[in-house]
Formats: structure tokens, sequence, C-alpha cells
């Protein structure tokens, strides 16, 4: 915001106006508008070239996405004349892209389910009650938030393989659940925090137990949250790259963010299939993701900044 | 008695007059918390089986000489035992003052350091700032939160994946350079390029998170707190420095925590952006990552004395972080 430093007369009739009337006197408020004026014309151009830039790398991945061949991402002048969605329709039939579709559902769902039902009623036990160890249980939840990948990799491949689950689905899912799980139950946390003491307080004088209130009265309530736990964890189980590229092994098995690296050799370096895929990823994931981004925010920060 | 919701009644634990006796107190303890330790029970037990045994296992594997020749494989039918032996904390010598230790571990670090210091300090900025901006009134202000959401709704696979097409040779950034004859770097095999193009594409993909959770932060900042500090003849800045900085702090340091953590950790955008090209450019995971699964022999034993390093490095400055703010009298929920 541009300004200029208010002179003492403006300040005092502001301040009379302020006391009197309970309304800015018409010279500040005109001050503000010749600011804000100025400031507008400011923001917008910022935020134009921030939008412009938030918004082309991915314009430009699904205007390359439309060449129908493999070099046309060198010359993309030559797309213009001869967009088509031949690319697309090529990806959904004849490679393994719903092979890779497939796995990726598996093992995000499965985490996701996984994940949201055993951290549910922690959530809530951090969010209603202080026992003994509370401040430590926070801390391991938080301390499994910074597990570089180096640090499980080892030993969960030495164990996975121990147990046979290298290249399966469930060995994955059981990978990511390490990290799902604790998240979950710190999101829902904040979640929980949000939602009034005196409905428990009701449901504690009506006799429930806090079992019952948590699975009659706060549940159900909670719906939003679980959500967007739900939510969370799908879409970082969809992203993970190290764990996936490791412990999966066969190519009908990949995930996306697997599948979408091995495109190259398996197909012949044919650059625009890999952007229709990459595309084809991203939508649909970036339009669920605008369904819940506000509430996604709310939890996260909340489970941190509330006491 | 009361179970839940002790918190909706302060802080306190126990009852305010006479303290009963240590049996009872432990009764009551139990009767009170109960229902806490059972509800936790699932997260404990699943952080102890997936978390923690590996944890210890990784540990452990940190104290050997594991890798690929001599852990435990199954080739065929055949099932050969692990041969690695027991050697101390020889891994940590080595990497830490070990011979090369500097090619290997502390340039990494230093580098590592200054990406996450530069990262996430971009990333407040420009969130800031963006944030400031579209806390105004201001015609389409809704628009422009949408259309800068957009990095963050996309997968960084997929986002990683379209840089490294638009940071190639013949790629549209350098074309365009090119045209207003500006030098044209090779982003992606230059060192101190690679380096920039890494901060560049993590920037983009983190300022949006930044963005929104200060937004949020703004938003519940009390208005009244601003036309106080108005009348009282406060200009922009000291507005800004005054009541902004401190109404934002809670979030603050949530948010920067997070974002120290993730980028400390963050693994896909170096990774998909160079792969095995660009040993100078990794930061201390994908490096980590390298010795264990990127190489041949892989180096299991010092993959983990890696990754315990790392997660000694965030604790350690996690503590710290949380005792300054503590000092400051700020909270953190944790």
């Amino acid at each position: 915001m541009s300004t200029t430093t208010p002179t003492t007369p403006d300040r005092t009739t502001a301040r009379a106006d302020r006391t009197t009337t309970g309304t800015p006197a018409p010279r500040t408020s005109r001050g503000r508008a010749e600011r804000s004026l100025a400031g507008s014309l400011v923001s917008h151009g910022i935020l134009i070239v921030a939008s412009l830039a938030a918004l082309f790398p991915i314009a430009w991945l699904v205007f390359l996405s439309l060449g129908p061949d493999k070099d046309d991402y060198l010359h993309p002048g030559r797309i213009l004349d001869k967009m088509t969605f031949d690319n697309y329709a090529f990806v959904l039939q004849h490679t393994s892209f719903l092979d890779w579709l497939k796995s990726t559902l598996i093992v995000s769902l499965g985490t996701t389910v996984i994940g949201v039902l055993i951290a549910a009623t922690t959530g809530y036990a951090v969010s209603r009650m202080r026992f003994p160890g509370y401040r430590k249980f926070m801390w391991v939840l938080l301390v499994t938030q910074m597990f570089p990948v180096a640090v499980l990799m080892v030993p969960m491949y030495e164990i996975l393989s121990e147990l046979q689950l290298i290249d399966s689905y469930l060995g994955l899912v059981l990978v990511y659940c390490s990290t799902a799980v604790p998240y979950c139950a710190w999101l829902l946390k904040g979640y929980f925090d949000t939602i009034p003491f005196e409905i428990d307080e009701a449901g504690r004088v009506d006799g429930l137990s806090p079992f019952g209130t948590f699975a009659r009265l706060i549940l159900p309530l909670a719906k939003p949250g679980l959500a967007v736990a739900a939510f969370y964890s799908f879409i970082t189980a969809f992203g993970e790259v190290a764990f996936a590229s490791t412990f999966m092994l066969s190519d009908t098995k990949y995930t996306f963010a697997v599948g979408l690296q091995s495109f190259v050799s398996e197909h012949d370096a044919q650059q625009n299939l890999m952007f229709a895929t990459a595309v084809l990823v991203a939508i649909p994931v970036a339009g669920f993701f605008y369904l819940v981004q506000k509430n996604l925010v709310a939890g996260l920060t909340a489970g941190g900044t509330k006491g | 008695m009361t179970v839940a919701i002790d918190r909706a009644t302060g802080k306190r634990r126990g009852e305010p007059g006479g303290r009963p006796g240590p049996l009872a107190r432990l009764k009551n303890s139990y009767q009170r918390n109960w229902y806490a330790y059972a509800m936790i029970a699932p997260v404990v037990v699943v952080l102890g089986v997936l978390v923690l045994y590996p944890l210890v296992r990784g540990f452990y594997l940190t104290l050997t000489n594991a890798n690929s020749l001599n852990s435990a494989r199954t080739i065929g039918v055949n099932h050969i035992e692990a041969t690695y032996e027991f050697i101390g904390f020889d891994n940590y010598a080595d990497i830490l003052w070990g011979p090369t230790s500097y090619d290997r571990f502390w340039s990494h670090f230093v580098w590592t350091i200054v990406w996450t210091a530069l990262c996430v300090t971009l990333h407040y900025v420009i969130g800031l700032g963006l944030a400031l901006l579209l806390n105004q009134k201001l015609r389409g202000r809704t628009f422009y939160r949408l259309i800068l959401i957009l990095p963050w709704a996309v997968p960084t696979f997929v986002t990683v994946f379209g840089w490294r097409f638009m940071l190639a040779d013949g790629g549209v950034i350098n074309s365009v350079l090119e045209t207003l004859h500006l030098p044209a770097p090779l982003w992606l095999e230059d060192t101190f390029w690679q380096r920039f193009a890494a901060i560049m594409v993590n920037t983009w993909c983190g300022v949006p998170f930044m963005m929104v959770s200060l937004l949020g932060g703004l938003q519940s900042i009390d208005t009244s707190l601003y036309e106080a500090a108005e009348m009282d003849g406060a200009n922009a800045w000291q507005r800004f420095r005054y009541v902004t900085l401190p109404g934002l702090r809670s979030v603050s340091s949530t948010v920067v925590l997070l974002g120290v953590i993730w980028t400390f950790n963050q693994f896909a955008v170096i990774f998909l952006l160079f792969g095995d090209t660009a040993p100078d450019a990794q930061i201390l995971v994908t490096w980590a990552y390298h010795l264990g699964f990127g190489q041949q022999p892989r180096d299991f034993a010092q993959s983990a004395a890696y990754g315990i390093l790392l997660l000694a490095i965030l604790i350690v400055f996690t503590s710290f972080y949380r005792r300054w703010l503590n000092r400051d009298e700020q909270q953190l929920a944790i």
C-alpha cells in the first residue's frame, strides 16, 4: 500500500469526526480514494503478472499436448495450425494409462481409507482431552512429518521384501500410511477444534460416553473435515515419487508418478504423448482440489495454531 | 469424572481445592484418561509398527556395512542370507569427517541449508506480498486467488515435468530469452543454473500454500485495530509493522516451520528435474536416495545414516525454533 504521511490537521479532523459521528471525514475518504486508485493500479499490475507466472507453465503444457508430432514442442509455433486431441485418444487407447490409473487409485484410496479411519478418533482425543503425555504425543505427530525419504526407505525395503510385499499394492499402502496417519490426525485435530465444545458438554450431560459423543454428535458434524483429511492423504499418496518408483517393479502396477517418468523409454520419446498423459493426470486432481482448497488450509493451519 | 473438554474450563488439571492422596489421584487419572488413551491407541499402534520399528531397524542398519551385495536377497529360488557386519559408528564418522567428506556430505549440507533458507524466504515474502494484495478491496480478487492457487492444485510430478521441457535447451524459456537477445543459460546442465532453476521451480510450487495460509491469517485480524492505528496517525508501514505482522505471528510460525520441514525434505522437485545428472545440485535427501537406490552397489547403510542425520538436523532445528518462539511468548501448539 502506498501512502503519504498524514498531516496533523487531517488527523485531528479524522479523529474528531470519528468520535462524533463514527464516519470518516470527507477529506480522509478522498485521500483514501486517491491512494487506492494509484494503489489498485499497481496491485492489479502485480497480480496480473503473478497470475501469468502461475498459469503459464500449466497452460503451456496443455498447449504442447495438442501438437500431434513428437518434435512439436521444439517448434511450438507449428502447433497452432494443427491442434488435435489425437494424443489424448492414443494415450487412452494404446498405452498403460488405464493400468496406471487403476494402481494409482487403489494405492491412493487405500491409503486414504485406512488413514482417515485410524486417525479420526485420535484427532478427536487430542482436540478435546488433555492427558498426561499429550504434548509428547503431538510432538511425535510433528516429528513424523520430518522423516526424510531415506530414513525409512531402506528398512522399509528390507521389511517389505521379507514379507514379500515388494511390488504389491498393500506394501505401498502401508508405507504411505506411515505418513498419512499422523498427518490426518493433525489435520483432524484442527477441524475438531473448530466444533464448539458445548456440543460435547451437551452430549455428556445427556449421558453419552466420550465414544458416544464422538460417534453420534461430532462425526456427523465433522464430515467436511473428514473430507479434507481424505483429500489431503489422497493427494499425498497420489503424488509420491520416491517410494513408488523404488517399490513398484512391474510396469502395470506403476502409479502415475512413476509411469509418467517411464514413458520416455516405453514410447520412443514421444513427448507429445507424455504431455497428454500429464494433462490427463492433472485435470481431475486440480478440479477436486478447487472444490476443497479453502478447507485444506483452514484444517492445516488451525491444527498448528490453536492451543 | 469430566473426561472430555477439560480444555473448555482452562488448562488446570485436577481439582482446585485440596489435593487427594496419591492412590486416589492415580485412580482419578485413570478414570479421566483411559478414554483418551483408547482413542489414540490405533495411531500409536500404527506409528509403532510402521514408523518406530523401521526407524529402529534403520538405525541399526546405519551401524553396519549393509549394501545390496551383502544384504538378504532372493535370486530365483535361492535365498541368500544377509552377511553384513556390525561396524559401530564408522558410517557416521566416515560421512562427517572421513576422507572426501566435504565433497560427499558438507558441500551438499551447505547447499541444502542455502536451498531451504532461500526457498522458504521466497515462499514467505512472495506469499505474504500476494496475500496483502488479495486482502484489499479489489475487483476480481476471487478470480486472482483461484488462478494463483493453480500451482498447488497440480501434482508436483506433473508440474516439474512441464518445467523440464520449458527449461530444456530448445525450450520456451530459452527461446524467449534469445529473442530478447539475452543470454540463454544451460538450465539443466550448468551447476549454478541448475540450482537457480531448482529454487525457481520450488518457489513456484510453494508460494500458493503460503499465500492462502497468510491470507487466512490476514482475514482473521480485527479491522478495528487498523482503524485505531490509522486514527493514531500510523502510516502504512507502521500499520504493517505493528498490526499486521504481530497479528500474523501464530499463522506465520506454523507455516514457516512446515515450510522448512517440507523444503528441507523436498525430494520430488530436484529428483524429477535432474534425475541423476546433477551431482552438485542434489540436496541431502536426494543424495541419500542416490546412495541407497540410484547407484550400484546400493549402499544401504550410508543411505540410512544420511537419513538419521537429516532427521536429527530437523529435530534440533525444530526444538530451537520452538524455544525461540516461546521466549517471544508465542505459542506453537505442539
